[in-house]
């Protein structure tokens, strides 16, 4: 396939080193004065960092973390593969305040808040189970109005809101968002409001967006994903949307961090938008299809954990689901005094011995709630036909396994 | 209730910026636009065919390791290990960041704290003092200097005054930002002066933030030599480079900084927390292509050479211009700029109004009348120092031959139009 001058990939991830013993400057003395500013304070720890690690080593189906395993659509690399052909060579030519989180959260939340020199505050989603013995969907994770309201204090500066929501795939209804537009109305703060998943909702539901809601446009910013749109994570494309007087002041930022993005990625992404434009709310859109047929590959895994004992939340919207895995946790016994949540130790376990590679739910709470759920992991399905049925042969055996032993 | 949201004070007075001004003023096609540092060069068709190729690879339009796509890291450490004479490990002492640009936002967010005071060298790339400001440290400036009493002809006349530039080190000094091959003036920094920097940095205990992205563009009879190749520098010094200025791709937006891990590490931390990842097909395109000059280091025709030929003879056709137009161009040791002193003109802009500096005037003067457009070099400079350097404006020559004929043509009809 390509040309490699160097190790594979999977050999070169594998040969990772411990940094101790292996610089060749341990003779050489290092600054004596603390090199590491304040603001990288508490945050130096990242889910992904240790988790696309231990799949890359271990994993022989990876529905950890979230990205495709399908090819981004034709139209959109051919979109890029003009922009490179298209003889335009100039193409290759030149980011005392309190913050609301909804917990379970994307993880990045809660660093970047405290970069920033802001105290994050978490309010949590709660399951209210159906009380049919029914699987539990995402719409049964809810916020109490009253326990939400109280976080809301004159120091709040912004509450951070996901919809459709990572982990969890819970799509806000009208009401909800009404409740939250409210508070932020009343109490002027900010929305940030995360939309990445915007065209990946299922069973027909509506995405809202909350900066339609009466009072919202003019102190939201919407952030949309080309990555999350258009299958294409790699491409590190996306953008933020709102009134003029809040955008500046994040083009400041902008101009004095990154300054530009990849002029080719924008360009290609620009031909894919001008395509869907055109399709619009015809069956050959790209967001009319790629829902679909992912909520095919949900009802699929769905059944596949339900078949085997495992318990998923079935989610409205995003590429992702959780499952409850309590009958499989006698293979991983608990370690009272752990420092470790136990569905980390347990997912840990599972891409080690078992190859399937998920990521636990404690990765998107705050510290302080880390232990608050402790059976959950997170499963991505966005992936082909052939690594869900991987995926579920895994399971079957790991549940042949169990009840033979 | 009223709306109470505005910008936060880490970036008050930090939203101007001299490219907004001067990129709309000169986006007009009918200007010869030797202004922004923007090739208009082809980049080496490898390079193109590479991106194109791994773009067809469905697992390379996903997410890739955070810190730096692994045979791009891998790439990187075979070539500096081989510039540098040392072991450089490819996961724990390089990061990878959009453009040099991350790579500055992501060491200064990293290392400088609020309070710290960081040495910049006028005349300096713009964003230096405004990243600084953001992490609410204090910029202290120092200019380099001409030495014969501003007839200057070369980049090698502007230096640093070695007690000037001890006096500005105290216990609050953090950081040194170096720049070479320096933008805008083009010097390249011998060993000696590196030297006297080095001296200072380690009696003072102060980091050196090496911005070296134009590393591979030095002119015949100089070298660009590393600061963190220096005895006591390797521990303290964050070097950064760029792949837009390595391979003529500045829309690739691909830099990298590297360094011991001690230091890189905090870096690492503060992308995983802003953009956490580049993207994936431009680092692999940019790895393959590092593979093939990597290949080819002791060899002419390594495309870090050749380009390095191929902008010599730009740089000298566009002095010869300069000169015959009766200005007085300085000729870089290195880089891809050049300034020129105007004052020799003698075009008197007393009667615009507006109170910017003189060169600033020029150029907006030279685009409506000359339709040639330049950088004024005022915009390098701190407060106190834009007096020294108003006489000054900043051509850019990595060019396609049809702009440079095009810039002659003006050039060559400068005096027949003026007097």
């Amino acid at each position: 396939m390509l040309r490699r001058a160097g190790p594979s990939l999977r050999h070169f991830l594998l040969e990772r080193n411990s940094s101790a013993g292996h610089s060749s400057c341990s003779r050489e003395a290092k600054m004596s004065r603390p090199v590491r500013a304040r603001r990288l304070e508490g945050i130096d720890k990242n889910i992904w960092v240790e988790f696309v690690n231990l799949a890359a080593t271990y994993s022989k189906v990876n529905l950890g973390q979230g990205f495709p395993d399908f090819p981004a659509p034709d139209f959109l690399t051919e979109a890029l593969t003009r922009a490179l052909g298209g003889g335009n060579h100039m193409l290759h030519q030149y980011t005392r305040a309190f913050v609301i989180i909804i917990e379970p959260f994307f993880d990045c939340y809660e660093p970047m808040v405290k970069m920033a020199g802001g105290t994050p505050v978490f309010v949590p989603l709660r399951p209210n189970p159906p009380k049919d013995g029914k699987l539990m969907s995402s719409a049964d994770w809810q916020l109490d109005p009253a326990e939400l309201a109280s976080k809301f204090s004159e120091r709040t500066k912004a509450i951070v809101l996901n919809s459709p929501n990572n982990p969890l795939g819970k799509v806000f209804s009208r009401e909800e968002l009404g409740l939250i537009a409210e508070l932020c109305v009343k109490h002027d703060v900010l929305c940030i409001s995360d939309e990445v998943y915007e065209w990946l909702v299922y069973d027909g539901k509506q995405h809202i967006r909350i900066a339609s809601l009466q009072g919202m446009w003019d102190r939201t910013v919407i952030i949309g994903s080309a990555g999350k749109t258009f299958s294409a994570t790699g491409w590190k494309v996306g953008w933020a949307v709102g009134p003029d007087r809040l955008l500046q002041h994040l083009r400041t930022v902008h101009q004095n961090s990154v300054y530009h993005c990849a002029t080719i990625a924008q360009e290609a992404v620009a031909q894919g938008f001008q395509r869907e434009l055109m399709l619009y709310g015809k069956p050959e859109s790209y967001f009319v299809q790629l829902p679909k047929e992912l909520q095919q590959k949900r009802d699929w895994l769905v059944q596949s954990l339900d078949g085997v004992g495992m318990k998923p939340i079935i989610p409205e919207g995003t590429y992702f689901l959780v499952a409850d895995i309590s009958p499989f946790k006698s293979d991983v016994p608990d370690v009272p005094n752990s420092d470790e949540p136990y569905d980390s130790r347990f997912a840990k376990w599972m891409v080690k011995n078992k190859g399937l590679a998920a990521i636990p739910l404690s990765a998107f709470y705050s510290e302080a709630h880390k232990n608050n759920y402790t059976n959950f992991i997170r499963f991505c399905f966005a992936k082909e036909e052939a690594t869900l049925k991987a995926a579920s042969d895994i399971l079957q055996k790991w549940k042949q396994k169990k009840t033979s032993s | 209730m009223p709306f109470r949201h505005k910008n936060t004070r880490r970036i008050e007075g930090l939203d101007s910026n001299v490219w907004v001004e001067f990129t709309k003023v000169a986006a007009d096609p009918s200007i010869v636009n030797l202004g922004q540092g923007l090739p208009d060069i082809s980049p080496p068709s490898y390079v193109k065919e590479e991106l194109a190729k791994v773009a067809a690879v469905d697992r390379l339009n996903q997410y890739t390791r955070g810190f730096g796509h692994p045979s791009l890291v891998k790439a990187l450490s075979q070539v500096y290990e081989k510039v540098c004479g040392r072991k450089i490990d490819p996961l724990t002492d390089i990061l990878v960041t959009v453009g040099a640009y991350g790579s500055l936002f992501s060491t200064i967010q990293a290392l400088i704290e609020e309070g710290d005071e960081v040495i910049i060298i006028e005349p300096f790339y713009d964003c230096y003092e405004p990243m600084v400001k953001m992490a609410g440290a204090k910029p202290v400036f120092i200019p380099l200097r001409c030495k014969n009493n501003g007839n200057s002809a070369s980049s090698a006349d502007w230096v640093l005054d070695p007690a000037e530039l001890a006096n500005k080190f105290n216990s609050k000094t953090k950081a040194i930002i170096l720049n070479t091959p320096h933008n805008p003036i083009g010097k390249v920094f011998t060993l000696e002066e590196l030297q006297v920097i080095a001296d200072l940095c380690i009696k003072h205990d102060t980091l050196c933030i090496s911005d070296e992205v134009y590393e591979w563009l030095v002119y015949k009879g100089n070298k660009h030599i590393k600061i963190a190749t220096l005895p006591g520098m390797w521990e303290r010094t964050v070097t950064i480079g760029s792949a837009g200025k390595t391979y003529s791709v500045t829309g690739w937006k691909l830099g990298w900084s590297i360094g011991p891990e001690y230091l890189i590490k905090h870096l690492q931390v503060v992308h995983q927390n802003t953009l956490y990842t580049c993207p994936t097909p431009l680092q692999e395109a940019l790895a393959q292509a590092f593979w093939v000059d990597y290949k080819r280091m002791d060899d002419p025709d390594c495309y870090f050479y050749s380009l390095s030929r191929e902008l010599e003879s730009k740089r000298d056709r566009m002095a010869q211009l300069l000169k015959e137009a009766g200005l007085k161009p300085v000729i870089p040791d290195g880089g891809y700029f050049m300034i020129v002193d105007v004052s020799t003109l003698n075009v008197d802009l007393s009667d615009v109004d507006e109170k910017q500096p003189y060169d600033y005037k020029f150029v907006k003067w030279m685009i409506a009348s000359k339709k040639l457009s330049a950088i004024p070099l005022s915009a390098f400079c701190g407060l106190e120092t834009k007096k020294q350097f108003e006489k000054y404006i900043r051509f850019c020559f990595i060019k396609k031959d049809s702009t440079l004929d095009a810039a002659e043509v003006i050039l060559k009809n400068w005096n027949k139009q003026t007097g």
